[in-house]
């Protein structure tokens, strides 16, 4: 099971807390799928102090470990001082820290991203920084501190699954012993699998899930494909071949 | 007349309820602190729209089951109802929200450009296609909640401000008696309504957007309204430049037209909501609790007060929301 910072987790997958139809549906999500990590917003909920506390004891009851997130936040100030508050607010030093760059696709700005790790690992945060798939933005994370990179597999919301595969296996291949999430754009259980084949130690999903017609019957296959990968990982997979290549000699055909 | 009953409240519920009451004979006392229907209930800032089908996309079928008694009701309480059914559009890149929307609603019907036009031509000038559900309505809340409580107060039910406890006590307070509920929550919700003389719309229209879906209902006269966030905070104040913005674009996005309304009114409040998001008849001690009805107040109050005042005079127990913690 995936370590994050010292901490071992009871499964794969996270699961983010955004969108669903409701609270209850959302606690059988987390009960079907037995995921770990909640993941949760606090810009937008606070208002002008703790007004979320109600949605955010939900949360808590959940009985899984809370990662607050800076969702919704466009700069580094602003990522700053909503890390704080979640501090504050849910008692932990983890946060996700997301800093947009872009309002329409909510992609990260990688150069905020640096700037706000930098900040908050000094503050004594340990950060999970939402990024790109870019390899030498991900050694700068490390560099400024960050011990977990979260990568998108295509923007937040989209469903697509994994734009960018050989960039994500780059990421796994120069960075053995860093525990890696990716983090946004998954769409089906199968690309979650796919994500866990390549050696990943988690998968973070939220719309897929919520705005699927059952969500915890969703939040479970996602369960399902993760521990399918996971496990297909560590069986050591075949690489592929460019032919097909019979495993025993096809009887009156001669070799070729 | 031997029954008595107060009802705390006079939001959409404790009216409704007291209607339902007072139709079946008994005695009933409202008290209402804030006096007249006005701003401190939640259901003055509600759209107003009696849409079981829509809401379906993303509540249980108990909704839709109790939401389709709910214009009838209004409509026997002398409320004025438009009967135009639903739009519901999706911008470009969001069309395929609407296919998904389509699958999970029974009785939407695909219109083409040129049905479209002629059944709402300003959509039409920016959409190219809509889903219409036909069987849909919607009321105007304001006027409805007047209307309700002066009619009440003329066939004799007594409205004071005062507390008084008499006979048998139903609090429908909605987020105010939370104190008393602890598993309700606030959801915060948005609203804006605007003047607009360049654009005309006869029914409430949904845009799909993968964020925040959002609605606009016309309410005569160049007005509209336009709602609603919904944010899983309980505060009641403090609309945010945020939420305004994304509830005006979605209106220029609908009709460019939109740009040069006029402002009218920013609103916001808390919708009261258990944690399944489904209303509550709950007995705790010798007192009932009508309350949780979410984003469904106009379109689940009606069910909600037949089945209340069916256990408190006939001791049926209703079929639905009911809970008994004594």
């Amino acid at each position: 099971m995936p370590v994050f910072y010292g901490t071992e987790v009871s499964s794969q997958l996270m699961l983010g807390t955004a969108q669903y139809p409701s609270p209850a549906i959302l606690a059988e999500a987390f009960r079907r799928s037995g995921a770990g990590i909640a993941t949760v917003s606090v810009r937008r909920e606070a208002g002008g102090g703790r007004a979320g506390q109600d949605f955010w004891t939900l949360i808590k009851d959940l009985g899984v470990i809370v990662l607050p997130n800076t969702a919704g936040c466009h700069s580094v100030r602003e990522a700053f001082t909503t890390a704080q508050m979640a501090r504050e607010l849910f008692d932990t030093d983890w946060i996700k820290l997301e800093v947009i760059g872009n309002a329409d696709n909510l992609q990260p700005d990688p150069f905020g991203l640096v700037e706000a790790s930098r900040r908050l690992v000094d503050d004594g945060f340990r950060v999970f920084p939402y990024c790109t798939d870019d390899l030498v933005l991900c050694e700068t994370l490390l560099t400024v501190g960050c011990q977990v990179l979260m990568p998108w597999g295509a923007p937040i919301g989209s469903g697509m699954g994994l734009n960018n595969p050989y960039g994500l296996r780059a990421l796994r291949q120069n960075f053995p012993e860093i525990p890696l999430v990716v983090d946004a754009g998954l769409g089906l259980p199968s690309q979650a699998a796919r994500v866990m084949e390549m050696g990943y130690d988690s998968v973070l999903v939220n719309t897929a899930v919520a705005k699927a017609g059952d969500p915890a019957a969703m939040a479970e296959s996602f369960a399902k494909a993760v521990e399918a990968g996971a496990i297909a990982y560590g069986a050591d997979p075949m690489e592929p071949r460019d032919m097909a290549s019979p495993s025993t000699p096809v009887l009156g055909k001669a070799f070729l | 007349m031997s029954s008595a009953f107060t009802i705390l409240g006079n939001g959409v519920a404790g009216l409704s309820l007291a209607a339902e009451l007072h139709r079946r004979g008994a005695t009933i006392r409202v008290v209402a602190p804030n006096g007249a229907p006005g701003e401190h209930a939640c259901s003055w800032w509600a759209g107003g729209m009696l849409a079981p089908e829509c809401e379906g996309v993303i509540s249980e079928e108990v909704v839709i089951r109790h939401g389709r008694r709910a214009a009838k009701w209004w409509e026997s309480q002398g409320a004025e109802l438009s009967y135009n059914g639903t739009l519901v559009v999706a911008l470009g890149r969001d069309q395929d929200e609407m296919k998904t929307f389509a699958r999970r609603l029974n009785g939407a019907v695909c219109l083409n450009h040129a049905e479209l036009t002629n059944l709402e031509p300003y959509l039409a000038d920016h959409f190219d296609q809509a889903l219409f559900i036909e069987n849909e309505t919607h009321l105007n809340p304001r006027r409805t909640l007047v209307d309700l409580h002066h009619r009440l107060e003329q066939l004799g039910v007594m409205f004071t401000e005062k507390e008084a406890f008499e006979g048998q006590v139903i609090d429908c307070r909605g987020l105010a008696a939370r104190d008393h509920l602890d598993d309700l929550r606030g959801v915060k919700g948005e609203m804006v309504t605007v003047k607009c003389d360049d654009v005309s719309l006869q029914r409430p229209v949904r845009l799909l957007h993968p964020r925040f879906p959002l609605y606009i209902v016309p309410r005569g006269d160049g007005i509209f309204m336009l709602g609603a966030t919904q944010i899983e905070s309980s505060e009641r104040n403090r609309p945010t430049v945020r939420s305004v913005v994304e509830l005006l674009n979605a209106a220029y996005a609908l009709h460019p037209a939109f740009a040069e309304a006029e402002l009218l009114e920013v609103g916001v409040d808390a919708r009261p909501a258990f944690p399944d998001n489904l209303p509550r008849i709950r007995r705790i001690g010798d007192r009932i609790y009508l309350n949780g009805l979410f984003r469904h107040g106009f379109m689940l109050a009606p069910a909600l007060a037949q089945m209340t005042t069916d256990l408190l005079l006939d001791e049926r127990q209703p079929e639905d929301f009911y809970e008994d913690h004594r």
